[in-house]
Order: structure tokens, then C-alpha cells, then sequence
């Protein structure tokens, strides 16, 4: 392991884009002691980014956000992207997502603005070479630990990427069926288990709020999106807005006293002291992750049981994918 | 008796065991029992879990086991509550700079009550606080006990930016900022002491259940233990007590 300093080989950041950060599927084990997971916001894109170069589904990657870097390859290397579509490039050749390439030493990776969602991955084969802080690789930028330096990229930083065996083209052009490539629109509905503080908003509040088309405010990013809607969700006057402070879920979805949503993701507070109307289920936390400021989004209640259902159908796919071609 | 009085979903991965809703030592005690019981049974499919005031969040994976079966599995811990012994809690003595440059709201905290600022150092190290829980930041701890008479509104303003190790009160909540960050507490001193270095392998400072005792160090003392927080010293000193089961921290 290396201290993420290495200065031959990996990836160079030419520039850094909006905020692009190392990211694998959290942090485990801390929340108790107030350190949150962090991970990547889009589990699935990550985990399907990993597979298309063959490594296991928890290796860390790159997480970009909204407009992506410029990166120059400082070895060959097997790269795919996922998640949002950042118009990625090869030496100014326009590629494709949810597909694998090989680079060569010298050649550039380049990235646009998001034409759809908002995050994307680029895995590297072998893996983000960081070294793994308190059992993760993941970036927790407020703390500042895990990732690159415990911060998003910046210009001029040398990223060191895993080793790996095998012949380049082994792993090059993978791709996933479109039927595995969810599609990012401006519009989703979320599912949600309700509560568990459900019981502190009138009866009304609870209609509401599965009745009204959120909008996404500018104030979203890695903690939390912030939601308006038309009406606020009133809590029981005996209840209140205030609890005795809990821990919070990723997906958790808290209500203050103004009556307007806030979903809490990777990088949210472990606990909080606000009434929780409900909680995404966990392979709808992709959606809210991929939907941009000025989004619109809906809530569907669920139960627990069809949640975890849904979630064992996701496992299957991501099995299935990984296990097509040599790791 | 049954402690746990609602156990709820949280999503898909996680259970809410509540606990009776009110702060107290009682609830305390009983969610450390609670607590120790999981650390005993060691579920491979329990993740982490969460204490908190009144409840304890409980992850798990759902590849492992569903939710009802999960549910019903901590359901029947709650007998052994009562059977378990509740750990020894540990204290800790947390030395602090008071006022001057490391502590600029101490004037105006002391000049709020009518009081010197003699008093108010007087008042805020004269009891044990109780961590309820840590949260908000990485090894902060939620405290119990300030004392009434010193319970001051936040800053209008809050700052950009209060050091690590910075104490503060914020109604009736004292406590001690574990990183640099915005806040609007008032900042009455600094402790030496790192609630957070995540390059030791036990990082945090702090544990829910904890006692926690501030004391004054003058500033001589101060930048000593400064020098020897910066080797990675610990400036803390830990004892073990006694919980006497009617005490209450405030």
C-alpha cells in the first residue's frame, strides 16, 4: 500500500471536474461513534462499473459529479464508465457508457458536463490503489479521511490505480444489455418503507406526501437532497417536529418544522434530531442520487417484504453480470 | 419487564428497537445492556448498530436474513436485559483552557448570567456529564448535566470556522467540536484533547455511557498537553466507576 503520493504510473488530474471523488460501497462499523458511510450515491452503477473490468463489486472507483475531469492515463489500463452520461472520451474519440476500453500510457480520458443524471463512474481494473481507511476506501470529505487524501481530486494529483493480471484486451469491451442500463430522467418515482417516526404527521401530512411531485432543490449534494413541495407536511401539535435525536438510514427521509422533505445519502450525519416520514428503499437510492436540482420526484409506499424482495432481484442481476467473463 | 417498548422498520436494512421516550440514566442503562447483549451474540448478519436517547438502530443484511426474522430475533434479546451487567461505565477527564483567545465567547456567556467568569468555569467543571450518545460528527458526544444556570441561547452569527477540540454551550447542551467546522455554539474553551484521530486504531474518544468531568488547566499546562497531543499522546485520563443504579448525572 502507498500513501497516495506515488508519482509514476496511475492517473494523472489535468483538471478535477466539479467534484470527483474515490468512492466504494461505504464505511462500515463507525456510525455509532458518529462517522457516517459515505460510498458511492449510485451503488448499482458503481458495483456494474467494477464488473466490466472484472473486479469484485466493492472496489473503489471514481465518483463524478455533474461535469467530470480530464484525466491522462500514466500506464496502460482497463477502464469502464457508468452512471450518468458525461459524454466520455478516449484522446477526443467519443466512447461509450456502461462498456469497458483499454487506455495506453499517455492517452487522455476526458469528460463533459452530464447529458443525464448526475453522477457517473469510471472504474479502473485493479481498482483505485487508496489506502483503506478504517475498512474502506470511500471518501468522507466533511471528516476528511478515505479516498485520495481524504478530499475530491484536484489539478496535478497522481491517483495510483491496483495492480492486475492478465492481457489488457481480456477485460476490453465488455458491455452491459440495455435492459441492465436504468434510464435517468428529469421525473421518478421513489419507493419508500414508511416511518419510523410516521406516526407523528396527521393523517393528511401522509396523503400528502405520497400524493406530491417534489421538486429538487440546488441545495442537494452527497449529505441530502432538499425537496419543495406545494403543500408542508404538518406534524400532530401533540408530536412536533423534534425527537429525541436518532440515528438516520441512508434514504431516511426527515421532516422539520417547515414541512419540507430533506432525503438524507453516503455522506449524511449518523444521527439526527428531526421527525422521519419514511425511508427510500435501498434500490431506489440510485434515483434520487441521478436526479439533478429542478427534478421532480414522487413517493410510493412499500413494505419491508416487497423491498427486500426488490432487492434480492437486484443482487441477481449484478450476480449474473459478474459472473460472465474471467475476474 | 419488557424494556422495549416499538420495533419498527427503517427501510430495508435497518430495525429501530425503542426504548421508553425519555432521557434518563434508566433508558441509558438499559440500551448499554441492550447493546452489550448484541456485542455478545455477534449476529453474522448484523452489521452495526446505533444508541441513541431512546432507541438503538440496529443494520443489518438483508442478504442474511429478512426483516421479520430479524425483528423477532432482537425482539426476544429484551430478557436478557435485565440479566446481563450493565459494564462498568468509564470517566473522563477532559482538561480545558478556559476563555482568552481559545475561549471568545466566555465573556459574554459569563456577562449573560450576571456572573464573573470565574463562576462560569466553576459551574461548567463542578459536575459529571453523562454521554448519551455520539453523533452529528465523528466522536462528538450528546451530554447530559450542564448545569441550569449556565444554559445560554447559540450565537446570533454562527462562525465559519471553530477549531477542533473547541468547547461550547448551546442551550442546554454543552459539548466539544471533534473537527473544524461552521458552528454557533458559544465558545467558552479548548480542550487538547482529540475526539477523533483516525490514524489510532481506536480512533474515538468517546463511548455512549462515558462520564465525562472538564477541567481547568492553566495555560502553560495547556501547551504542554498540546505538544503531547500532536505525538499522539493521550491528555486524558480514564477511570473506571461504579454505576450506582439510582445516580442521575444531573
Amino acid at each position: 500500500m502507498n500513501n497516495g503520493e506515488k508519482k509514476s504510473g496511475g492517473l494523472a488530474v489535468l483538471k478535477p471536474g466539479l467534484l470527483t471523488t474515490v468512492q466504494d460501497l461505504g464505511r462500515e462499523g463507525y456510525q455509532q461513534f458518529g462517522l457516517g458511510t459515505s460510498g458511492a450515491m449510485d451503488s448499482y452503477a458503481l458495483q456494474v462499473a467494477n464488473v466490466l473490468v472484472g473486479n469484485w463489486r466493492d472496489e473503489a472507483a471514481l465518483e463524478l459529479t455533474a461535469a467530470g475531469p480530464t484525466l491522462r492515463a500514466e500506464e496502460d489500463m482497463v477502464v469502464a464508465f457508468t452512471g450518468a452520461n458525461m459524454l466520455p472520451s478516449i484522446n477526443g474519440e467519443p466512447v461509450s457508457m456502461w462498456k469497458s476500453y483499454a487506455v495506453f500510457k499517455g492517452d487522455d480520458i476526458r469528460f463533459g458536463s452530464a447529458v443525464n443524471g448526475v453522477r457517473a463512474y469510471m472504474s479502473v481494473r485493479g481498482g483505485v490503489d487508496v489506502p483503506v481507511v478504517m475498512g474502506s476506501k470511500s471518501t468522507a470529505v466533511r471528516a476528511n479521511i478515505g479516498g485520495f487524501n481524504g478530499r475530491g481530486l484536484k489539478k496535478n494529483d497522481r491517483l495510483p490505480i491496483g495492480k492486475s493480471e492478465g492481457a489488457l484486451t481480456v477485460h476490453t469491451g465488455r458491455k452491459v444489455l440495455s435492459e441492465h442500463i436504468p434510464d435517468y430522467g428529469k421525473s421518478v418515482c421513489v419507493r419508500v418503507v414508511m416511518g419510523p417516526q410516521q406516526e407523528a404527521f396527521e393523517e393528511e401530512a401522509l396523503e400528502l406526501f405520497l400524493n406530491t411531485d417534489y421538486r429538487v432543490t440546488p441545495e442537494s449534494d452527497r449529505m441530502g437532497y432538499r425537496l419543495k413541495g406545494a403543500k408542508p407536511l404538518c406534524h400532530r401539535p401533540s408530536v412536533g417536529a423534534d425527537i429525541y435525536s436518532d440515528a438516520i438510514a441512508p434514504g431516511a427521509i426527515q421532516v422539520p418544522g417547515d414541512g419540507q422533505p430533506i432525503i438524507l445519502l453516503a455522506d449524511r450525519q449518523t444521527t439526527g434530531g428531526y421527525t422521519k416520514i419514511a425511508t427510500v428503499i435501498s434500490v431506489d437510492l440510485w434515483k434520487v442520487a441521478q436526479l439533478p436540482p429542478g427534478g421532480t420526484i414522487s413517493f410510493e409506499a412499500v413494505d419491508v417484504k416487497s423491498a427486500q424482495k426488490l432487492w434480492r432481484e437486484q443482487e441477481d442481476i449484478l450476480v449474473q453480470l459478474s459472473s460472465y467473463g474471467p475476474r | 419487564m419488557n424494556m422495549i417498548e416499538t420495533i419498527k422498520p427503517v427501510g430495508d436494512r435497518a430495525v429501530r428497537i425503542g426504548f421508553k421516550e425519555e432521557i434518563s440514566d434508566t433508558v441509558l442503562r438499559h440500551i448499554r445492556s441492550f447493546c452489550a447483549v448484541l456485542e455478545e451474540e455477534n449476529h453474522s448478519a448484523i452489521v452495526e448498530w446505533v444508541p441513541a436517547y431512546t432507541s438503538v438502530t440496529v443494520f443489518y443484511k438483508q442478504e442474511l436474513v429478512d426483516y421479520d426474522d430479524i425483528a423477532l430475533w432482537l425482539e426476544q434479546l429484551s430478557d436478557r436485559i435485565n440479566h446481563i451487567e450493565t459494564p462498568p461505565a468509564r470517566l473522563l477527564s477532559v482538561p480545558v483552557l478556559y476563555g482568552g483567545e481559545k475561549g471568545p465567547d466566555l465573556k459574554e456567556v459569563a456577562a449573560f448570567h450576571n456572573r464573573s467568569e470565574e463562576e462560569v468555569i466553576k459551574l461548567h467543571t463542578e459536575g459529571d456529564y453523562l454521554v448519551y450518545m455520539l453523533g452529528f460528527a465523528p466522536g462528538f458526544p450528546y451530554l447530559g448535566g450542564l448545569s441550569n444556570d449556565i444554559h445560554t441561547p447559540r450565537l446570533d452569527k454562527p462562525r465559519q470556522k471553530v477549531s477542533a477540540g473547541s468547547v461550547g454551550i448551546a442551550g442546554e447542551q454543552t459539548g466539544i467540536y471533534p473537527l473544524d467546522s461552521p458552528g454557533g455554539w458559544q465558545i467558552i474553551g479548548h480542550t487538547p484533547a482529540r475526539l477523533f484521530a483516525p490514524e489510532l486504531d481506536d480512533p474515538f474518544l468517546f463511548r455512549a455511557g462515558d462520564r465525562l468531568r472538564f477541567y481547568p488547566v492553566k495555560k502553560e499546562e495547556y501547551d504542554e498537553l498540546i505538544v503531547r497531543a500532536e505525538k499522539g499522546e493521550s491528555v486524558v485520563t480514564i477511570e473506571t466507576v461504579e454505576v450506582d443504579a439510582n445516580e442521575h448525572a444531573n
